[in-house]
């Protein structure tokens, strides 16, 4: 005993440190590549200002630059996602836990992590070679045919466009969305269940009253984590949003996000201000995804004080 | 520590005896356009065989590799965009074509088959500024009497990442048409002004993308035409012809080709004149240094340069490239003889 104990109290000496430095790296890293892409855009925001996040005009012969129209594609195909994953997550997760049989659970349960496997340039090859012309074919004239009155649903269906890489994204995002809310149902405690349907609560009246708001908090993580991922997915987005720096008000029209912007045109900018443009679009994309991770962790600390129940 | 330092200690001596065991084997890097590839490849294949020389070339894009010969980091650059006199001379490289090959038009439209469609420079420049529309506009009505047109919008596919092909495609345009100069101009990309226009990235994101879109127009290296079947177009030339895109047309094209005007090989081979030319050809160049850092090193990529040029004629054919012809060929050989220097000393090639 009296030999060990020197011993341990250096290692937890080290040790404390040790992981000291590693919680350090992470802010440092953060601040680095925030300073990083600042300093390199420079000559881009010294040229074009604020103008740059309002200006849809991208011509590189001209080397005039705006970020308008990747920025607008990228809050809208995100939107587009979010609210087609969300609620088909929400209803999957609560068959998956309230409904389901065991086997049944585990086994729908796994194939939609492995989902969550598949490499996104996967889902961008099939997006383009068999949802794209599935959607320009039956999708397309359908909503044309019903509600083609709604400037979202004008123009030729082309099958590859804003409205196809929202779906797109959809599909990848659902998978983690669903896995963690159906991680956080889980964890309601069976008593608080039981105690509800002792009192004559139907399965829905448990549902809708005691699991969702139990699980409230960690399900505002799980959209905010599917928020991210849409937010910054790049090479399926490249493959069917379309590829055109305009911003139009119907979803069927070719589109642009700054990821995919970026995936298309890094490597052959060789230009000062082209380059210099490209960097500060991926702070443009730094700054959003920052503002929406605030925004999460404030919404969940309200939360915690309004509600005080749950995880 | 003591391990790591004893791992280093036996890997450089690995290193040594491997690079004593084959001092004759160099190896030579390169990078650029993404369009010569597969022949870049096939001769490197052989020609390793051959000799025991090893060739490594990326193809991260025209830009990518003039930006890496630049900064030294390969031995040579590849890009279809020629760099200008001055350029060169303030970045101290040689340029010299070295491949060439042609654009093609492809479309996806019911009822147009391969080689049926007819274009003039004056169409194709106003399809891609999105004056005509529609797959029945009169122009092409006009110009393709016996074919059914179908009522359809045209969707224009161009490349979404920066190109060596939309250099030599915008160039074509900006020739033809001076409206085209006027409001896009020519680049590795522009801003297509076309409102029903979509971008593919890289060749074969074009020809899917024209594959897949009912409807669509798109402009790719012959080769993808060929390996994706697709309905490739006829289009008229400076002298007025319509050809329908061959190997033949794209030599017809280079052979015309002005070279000996052209200082420092600053020369586009669009819109040549000639029955026989292919109105939209291009060609790769391959940027050195003038001042080569190592003479062995430089001696045996300008040897590979000329077995290239000498025997690899039928592998380019093969895969649809057109090879150099001889008497520009020689006119390279006289810069290199005069402009590349190792230490001083001219770099021995033959």
């Amino acid at each position: 005993m009296s030999k060990s104990s020197p011993l341990t109290s250096r290692g937890d000496y080290y040790f404390k440190w040790l992981s000291a430095v590693c919680a350090f790296i992470t802010p440092l890293l953060m601040a680095g590549i925030f300073f990083e892409l600042l300093s390199n855009s420079m000559p881009s925001i010294k040229k074009f200002g604020v103008g740059f996040l309002f200006s849809q005009n991208w011509n590189p012969v001209t080397e005039q630059f705006g970020a308008a129209s990747s920025i607008f594609g990228t809050i809208v195909s995100t939107l587009i996602a979010m609210v087609i994953a969300v609620p088909l997550s929400i209803a999957i997760a609560i068959f998956l836990v309230e409904l389901a049989r065991p086997k049944l659970s585990k086994t729908v349960g796994t194939m939609i992590e492995l989902l969550a496997a598949i490499p996104s340039i996967i889902y961008g090859m099939w997006g383009m070679f068999v949802f794209g012309p599935f959607m320009a074919k039956y999708v397309q004239p359908l909503l044309q045919g019903t509600l083609g009155f709604l400037p979202f649903f004008q123009g030729p269906p082309m099958g590859l466009g804003m409205l196809t890489a929202g779906i797109i994204l959809a599909f990848m995002i659902l998978p983690f969305i669903c896995a963690i809310t159906r991680d956080v149902f889980q964890l309601v405690p069976n008593v608080v269940k039981e105690s509800a349907h002792g009192m004559g609560a139907t399965t829905w009246e448990v549902t809708y009253k005691v699991t969702i708001p139990y699980g409230l908090v960690g399900i505002i993580g799980a959209l905010f984590l599917g928020l991210g991922r849409a937010l910054g997915e790049t090479m399926a987005v490249t493959f069917v949003i379309g590829n055109a720096h305009r911003i139009s008000p119907s979803l069927f029209a070719p589109g642009n996000s700054i990821a995919s912007t970026l995936a298309n045109e890094f490597t052959e900018a060789t230009e000062l201000i082209y380059l210099s443009s490209l960097i500060e679009l991926g702070l443009v994309l730094f700054v959003i995804t920052y503002l929406v991770q605030m925004l999460a962790q404030y919404m969940l600390r309200k939360m915690y004080k309004s509600w005080s129940v749950g995880l | 520590m003591k391990k790591a330092a004893w791992l280093t200690a036996v890997m450089a001596g690995l290193m040594a005896a491997v690079g004593l065991a084959q001092a004759d084997n160099i190896s030579i890097n390169g990078a650029g356009a993404t369009f010569p590839y597969p022949i870049f490849s096939q001769w490197a294949h052989k020609y390793n065989s051959l000799t025991g020389v090893k060739l490594n070339y990326q193809s991260i894009g025209s830009g990518g590799g003039i930006a890496q010969i630049k900064a030294k980091t390969v031995d040579f650059g590849a890009s279809e965009e020629p760099l200008k006199p001055e350029a060169l001379t303030e970045a101290g490289l040689v340029q010299f074509p070295m491949i060439m090959g042609g654009v093609v038009l492809v479309v996806n439209a019911p009822g147009i088959g391969p080689g049926q469609l007819k274009l003039t420079s004056e169409t194709l420049a106003n399809i891609y500024l999105g004056k005509i529309s529609k797959w029945d506009d009169p122009a092409l009505k006009a110009l393709n009497p016996d074919l059914k047109l179908p009522s359809q919008a045209i969707t224009v596919v161009h490349r979404s990442d920066g190109s060596g092909t939309s250099y030599v495609f915008t160039t074509y345009l900006s020739q033809v048409s001076s409206e085209w100069k006027e409001k896009v101009g020519a680049g590795k990309s522009v801003k297509w002004p076309a409102p029903n226009s979509i971008g593919g990235k890289g060749n074969e994101g074009v020809a899917g993308q024209v594959k897949v879109v009912n409807g669509s127009i798109g402009y790719v290296e012959y080769a993808y035409a060929l390996q994706n079947k697709m309905a490739y177009t006829q289009l008229k030339n400076k002298d007025g012809k319509f050809l329908s895109p061959n190997i033949e047309v794209f030599q017809a094209a280079a052979a015309n080709a002005d070279w000996k005007n052209a200082p420092g090989y600053y020369l586009m081979i669009t819109n040549e004149p000639g029955e026989q030319s292919w109105p939209i050809t291009g060609a790769t160049y391959i940027l050195i240094h003038k001042d080569q850092p190592n003479a062995a090193k430089a001696e045996a990529m300008l040897k590979y340069f000329t077995w290239c040029y000498e025997h690899g004629d039928e592998m380019a054919k093969k895969l649809d490239y057109v090879p150099m012809p001889k008497n520009v060929v020689e006119m390279v050989e006289a810069t290199w003889a005069k402009e590349v220097k190792a230490g001083g000393n001219p770099v021995k090639f033959k």
